[in-house]
């Protein structure tokens, strides 16, 4: 067996355990220790790529015991990438709360740590339970995470963050058990391959368990009308949590791409293409709502959680047309949108801080110190988020436009990806000439911003001109990646082969 | 027996979804608490009901008890305990600091 494949999983649950050890220790010493994983995992989910790169489905049995009756963990080139995603994300905020942004409490590492566990844990799952005990692993960390430092509004948005996740958390055990009750099994790849034999008699019940699935990812990915809780909790917590819950909606978006392409996908006889009719109006839907609360908005915070929630119906917006090209550009759009976010909410939190009294609030304010340089900044970053040329959002959102080419729905996609997009790009403009050029002389700034505040977000924007530059190589990857979703057969093979077992379907 | 569990499960989730609905935090903690434990006995009977069957392997049984179901509440049930105490720690400090046991932090007006 491949150990390299746990790697991502244990690195941080040490490094978290290690860390409420250390809980009275020094904060530098944590802070390196955090760091210290934070990159080894980098290392790993490179590793891991190079390692799976090649179309081979690494599978890892938990405690040795064949699938489908112990626990398998399963990396192919989607769950890879997902990890790496996850990791770089995770290094530039952790480059923000070393330099400070911890000081609110000092299980903020430990917090963080075991928030990456989950996230790991939740893309390299080969199980139905064992994703709800991971999202469990990464909501109990994200509850932390949010609520961390206080104030009345980020205890009332975590209340309904906590309570509408409590109730989705239900709804998944409720699909979880009708399941097994019908089918035996929770492998993955063993309830792909029992689907396909179901008895119609069953039909109905699989039918209700897997759009109750839906229900619940579709909560976790904030597509309408399950969206409410997204600008709440995004838009009042603390900058390094909220760049850091980016990657919390693609969760979701992954989910639904995994569990549908693998068990209700095209080929997998009676109870395919359970969601299609659902996934691409509401998808397109999201992005609407998402797009008339950036023009709402009165605190840039505010405006980025909604650009997360527009950009999360773009994602799955990609993934509704579900061919292979989509599915591709989607993967490339992921990536994308989860560093342009997270680079907003970092930018969001030093202009806010540079500005004093009215904070990152959408009014005329002081004039800035090194105003020329947030400016260039927040330039650089709308231009990535609302998917202008020459950065990767345009890039992403172009892809998508171009696999929608060939579909029924290509109008519909077409005219809402191209309105909210000028809609976005009018927002940002806006947002950016109240920021930087209308001056209230009678307002007074606030600390001089510390101008290594901006490595986390330019190295994020970094990161998306590398993959403008490497798109070519990038969108190769990400068709490959597809293929593997579109094409289940060398993951339901991999997974029942490691446990002796020959595929039927 | 199914159809005395089947109306069990169904009263404890219809009463959780109705106090979750409900505009204080004390009631919708303890819909969420009675809908987990809704999903507890419905993961557990998923099983089937059976009475004196082993759940391992052994001489002479000719019928078994499916042991996945029991492994899998028992983790549902640790995960749902910590989430209850967590979500009533928080309704108390959202009772602090909010000043009142309202969901939205306001009494909403009539």
């Amino acid at each position: 067996m491949n150990h390299l494949v746990i790697a991502p999983l244990l690195l941080p649950l040490l490094a978290g355990v290690a860390l409420i050890l250390l809980r009275g220790s020094a904060a530098p010493v944590r802070q390196a220790l955090s760091g210290a994983a934070t990159l080894a995992m980098v290392g790993a989910a490179l590793a891991l790529l190079f390692r799976v790169s090649n179309g081979e489905v690494l599978v890892y049995q938990l405690g040795n015991w064949p699938a489908p009756f112990g626990i398998v963990l399963v990396a192919d080139r989607l769950a890879a990438v997902m990890v790496l995603i996850t990791a770089l994300l995770a290094a530039n905020v952790a480059l923000v709360t070393v330099r400070g942004a911890d000081h609110a409490g000092r299980y903020f590492q430990v917090l963080f740590q075991l928030q990456l566990f989950g996230l790991n844990g939740a893309f390299l799952t080969g199980d139905l339970f064992n994703l709800f005990v991971f999202f469990e692993v990464l909501l109990i960390a994200s509850y932390g995470l949010l609520l961390h430092g206080g104030g009345r509004d980020r205890t009332r948005a975590g209340l309904h963050y906590v309570a509408l996740n409590l109730i989705g958390s239900t709804l998944f055990l409720f699909a979880v058990g009708t399941l097994y009750g019908l089918l035996g099994t929770l492998n993955m790849a063993d309830l792909a391959q029992r689907l396909a034999e179901l008895a119609p008699a069953d039909l109905g019940l699989v039918r209700a368990a897997g759009l109750l699935l839906f229900v619940v990812f579709a909560l976790k990915a904030a597509l309408a009308p399950l969206h409410l809780w997204l600008p709440g909790a995004y838009g009042h917590t603390s900058a390094p949590v909220a760049a850091m819950f980016a990657i919390m909606t693609k969760v979701g978006a992954y989910a639904i791409l995994r569990v549908y392409s693998l068990m209700f996908g095209p080929d997998s006889g009676p109870a395919a293409g359970l969601i299609d009719p659902w996934l691409l109006p509401l998808a397109l839907l999201t992005v609407a709502i998402g797009t008339f609360g950036v023009l709402a908005s009165q605190r840039l915070a505010q405006q980025a959680a909604y650009l997360v929630m527009a950009s999360a119906g773009t994602l799955l917006t990609a993934f509704g047309l579900g061919d292979g090209a989509a599915v591709a550009a989607g993967l490339y759009y992921l990536a994308h949108t989860t560093f342009a976010a997270a680079a907003l909410f970092l930018l969001a939190n030093i202009l806010g801080k540079a500005r004093g009294a009215v904070h990152d609030r959408l009014v005329a304010g002081p004039e800035l110190p090194h105003g020329q340089l947030l400016a260039g900044a927040y330039l650089l970053i709308a231009l990535a988020v609302s998917g202008l040329p020459p950065l990767s959002g345009f890039v992403g959102k172009w892809l998508i436009l171009q696999s929608s080419l060939g579909s029924t729905w290509m109008p519909w996609v077409l005219g809402v990806l191209l309105v909210t997009g000028l809609l976005g790009v009018v927002a940002l403009a806006r947002s950016g000439s109240r920021l930087f050029f209308e001056i209230d002389p009678a307002a007074s700034a606030g600390a001089a911003p510390r101008l290594g505040d901006l490595a986390a977000p330019l190295l994020l924007v970094l990161i998306g001109i590398a993959m403008v530059v490497y798109a070519g190589p990038l969108y190769e990857f990400s068709q490959a990646a597809a293929q593997q979703l579109v094409h289940p057969d060398a993951y339901l093979n991999a997974v029942l082969q490691a446990g002796g077992r020959v595929m039927t379907r | 027996m199914e159809a005395l569990i089947s109306i069990v499960v169904g009263v404890l989730t219809a009463c959780g979804v109705y106090l979750s609905l409900r505009g204080r935090t004390f009631p919708v903690v303890l819909g969420l608490t009675l809908l987990s434990y809704a999903v507890n006995l419905f993961l557990f009977v998923m099983g089937r009901l059976t009475t004196g069957a082993p759940p391992i392997i052994r001489d002479g049984a000719t019928e078994y008890a499916d042991p996945l179901p029991q492994a899998l509440v028992l983790t549902a049930i640790v995960i749902s305990f910590g989430m209850t105490a967590f979500v009533v720690i928080l309704a108390l400090r959202a009772r602090a600091e909010l000043g009142n046991d309202h969901v939205d932090g306001e009494e909403s007006p009539r």
